[in-house]
């Protein structure tokens, strides 16, 4: 196996660096109405050297891109205490803040910690206490996770903040091929790695389920072929090199299989790839197109799209039983689901009027509701805990992503400094 | 027909200039040589006067696929060949069947719909020409498909005005 890892390319080695032009940031939108409000004080500096970031700022922008919290303006607090001593609740409770987090951070050498403590105002009682540790040079990782604490503790569910995003980037070049890149970055776009470039077309990146590696598409051979790469060695794997498409790669819950769709012979179907053996499986054989498609969190059903009935829809394919079943009725096109982690509902690019949405259809009650405004919405990937989603959409012109909740208002947009950017995918989440 | 004619002249030909040698009757090397001399110039003579027959006509051929370009045009989510588009192919295929060269169709989609859908339905049209062309006699294995779905727009703006020039398929020298 080992022969047929292909080591990087002295020109992905170059363009493995931080790259301007790929870095996305937040401009939020919108929050819920009902947003809780709570006040995250700049933590204490102890120690030699003094820390890169401002983490508490970073705890501050995740929760409020959340939409689900409203934090307050470092201008309006009345005093600044790091340790539970110096919290007086009436400096709280005379503001509207229903939380309040303070914090300590300290550096000793490369190492890095914060302790912190949740109070909630009202009670005027401690709700939680912590400590996040590791190197420097993770200073933003640790406030993901600092914040994702906050966010469970809070809300009940766990937060996705700590988390990495990949997508394409794309600089357009008058009468040629344009570059493409394939970037991965924080959840919150910040620091941006380029993964990959070409002049040839990359898409369709995905994570595996444990978040260590990801597949894409990559034309650079002059024809499309699905390829798997580890992240933290950068060893890659051409996974598939047949005639026609090679497209559409999705990794299965257990992380054996990888679905793909293939049209070696003649026709877009699906296709399971045992990832050990490399041997493969038809599981879809129908003259019109079958793409797109994606594991039921179970990894007993795979979702996928085909206008077998004329239009695009989204069907489902039982692993045991081998029957195929029509998920969506409403609405004249249905396409690349995206499953919850919960298996609850299914995110798509649906049209209506002629516009391209992202809805959200629930499984069980069949209902589908249409969760963005604006017109050429696609590729839609949810958040690890179900509560967002991402999108690629146009803006100005411009390919840019955009976040939306699946329950509430919140909605923000990650443009791009320059070029487009388009296919995100949000990692599973990912263990320390 | 007319390639065929002339193919079958030219076969004739060297199918006599190969029997002259067989009845030679003559076993030695200077006879052979001269034989093989004489057939290949005559079949030289032969290839050049075919040429300079079909070279006004390749002309004419190869004027017509300029006057109708290399690219073929779609509508929205359909790989059914336009009535203009048929006109166009077909002039590709009168110049097919006298040259022997390869090509390649490439398919292309607007920017309307999922990705991967758009990568299918962009081989689609590539398929649709490509079977056009090989219902009308030109060998399949002289054409190579494949499709950009989406992601090679000609005009990057949004409108139907942007769109109709990206569903397309382009052929190209292989």
């Amino acid at each position: 196996m080992k022969r047929l890892f292909v080591v990087l390319t002295a020109v992905m080695l170059a363009a493995i660096a931080t790259s301007a032009t790929a870095q996305i940031s937040i401009v939020i939108e919108e929050g819920n109405r009902d947003a809780t409000p709570i006040a995250i004080v700049p933590f204490a500096r102890q120690g030699d050297g003094m820390p890169p970031d401002d983490l508490a700022e970073i705890v501050d922008s995740d929760l409020a891109r959340s939409g689900q919290f409203q934090p307050m303006a470092r201008t309006d607090m009345l005093s600044r205490p790091s340790t539970e001593a110096e919290v007086f609740f009436r400096d709280w409770s005379a503001t509207n803040a229903r939380y309040l987090l303070i914090g300590r951070q300290s550096m000793n050498g490369p190492q890095l910690r914060v302790d912190y403590e949740l109070f909630d105002v009202t009670s005027q009682k401690k709700v939680f206490s912590g400590y996040e540790a590791g190197a420097v040079s993770d200073a933003r990782m640790l406030a993901h996770r600092l914040a994702d604490e906050v966010y469970e503790h809070i809300t009940g569910t766990p937060g996705a903040f700590a988390t990495k995003l990949l997508y394409i980037s794309a600089t357009r070049v008058p009468g040629a091929n344009e570059y493409s890149r394939l970037t991965m970055s924080d959840s919150d776009g910040a620091r941006p790695v380029v993964l990959l470039e070409t002049r040839e077309p990359l898409l369709a990146p995905t994570w595996s389920p444990d978040a260590k590696e990801i597949a894409y598409v990559s034309f650079e051979t002059g024809r499309p072929a699905i390829y798997r790469q580890e992240l933290a060695t950068g060893r890659r794997q051409q996974l598939t090199n047949f005639k026609g498409l090679n497209g559409a790669p999705s990794w299965s819950p257990d992380g054996r299989t990888m679905a793909m769709t293939l049209s070696k012979d003649g026709n877009p179907d699906i296709y399971l790839m045992d990832l050990a053996t490399k041997q493969l499986t038809q599981i879809t054989n129908h003259y019109a197109i079958d793409t797109e498609p994606t594991w039921m969190p179970d990894g007993q059903s795979v979702l996928f799209t085909s206008d077998r009935g004329g239009k695009p829809q989204i069907y489902s394919y039982d692993l045991r039983s081998g029957k195929t079943d029509r998920v969506t009725y409403e609405g004249s096109y249905n396409a690349r689901a995206r499953v919850s982690q919960d298996g609850r509902s299914v995110v798509m690019v649906h049209q209506q009027d002629g516009r391209f949405h992202i809805a959200v259809l629930d499984l069980e009650t069949k209902r589908l509701h249409i969760l963005t405004s604006t017109e050429l919405d696609e590729s839609p990937s949810i958040a690890p805990n179900g509560t967002m989603v991402l999108y690629a959409t146009k803006y100005a012109e411009r390919g840019i992503l955009a976040a939306v909740a699946v329950e509430g208002d919140a909605k923000f947009r990650l443009p791009a400094r320059e070029g487009d950017v388009r296919e995100p995918a949000w990692s599973p989440y990912i263990s320390r | 027909m007319k390639q065929f004619s002339i193919a079958g002249k030219t076969i004739a030909l060297l199918f006599s200039a190969a029997l002259l040698v067989a009845c030679s009757g003559s076993d030695t090397k200077e006879d052979q040589a001269a034989a093989d001399a004489a057939a290949a110039a005559a079949a030289a003579a032969q290839q050049s006067a075919s040429q300079a027959a079909s070279a006004a006509e390749m002309a004419r051929l190869e004027e017509a696929v300029a006057a109708v370009g290399n690219v073929f045009y779609f509508g929205f989510d359909s790989s059914t060949l336009t009535p203009e588009a048929l006109s166009a192919v077909n002039a590709h295929i009168a110049l097919l069947q006298r040259n022997n060269e390869n090509i390649r169709l490439e398919g292309h989609t607007d920017e309307r719909g999922t990705r991967e859908y758009n990568m299918a339905l962009g081989e689609r049209r590539a398929n649709a020409v490509r079977d056009y062309m090989v219902a009308n006699g030109i060998a399949s294995f002289r054409i190579e498909t494949i499709s950009y779905g989406e992601e090679r727009p000609v005009a990057y703006g949004s409108g139907e005005a942007n769109w109709a020039q990206n569903r397309r398929v382009e052929l190209k020298p292989q």
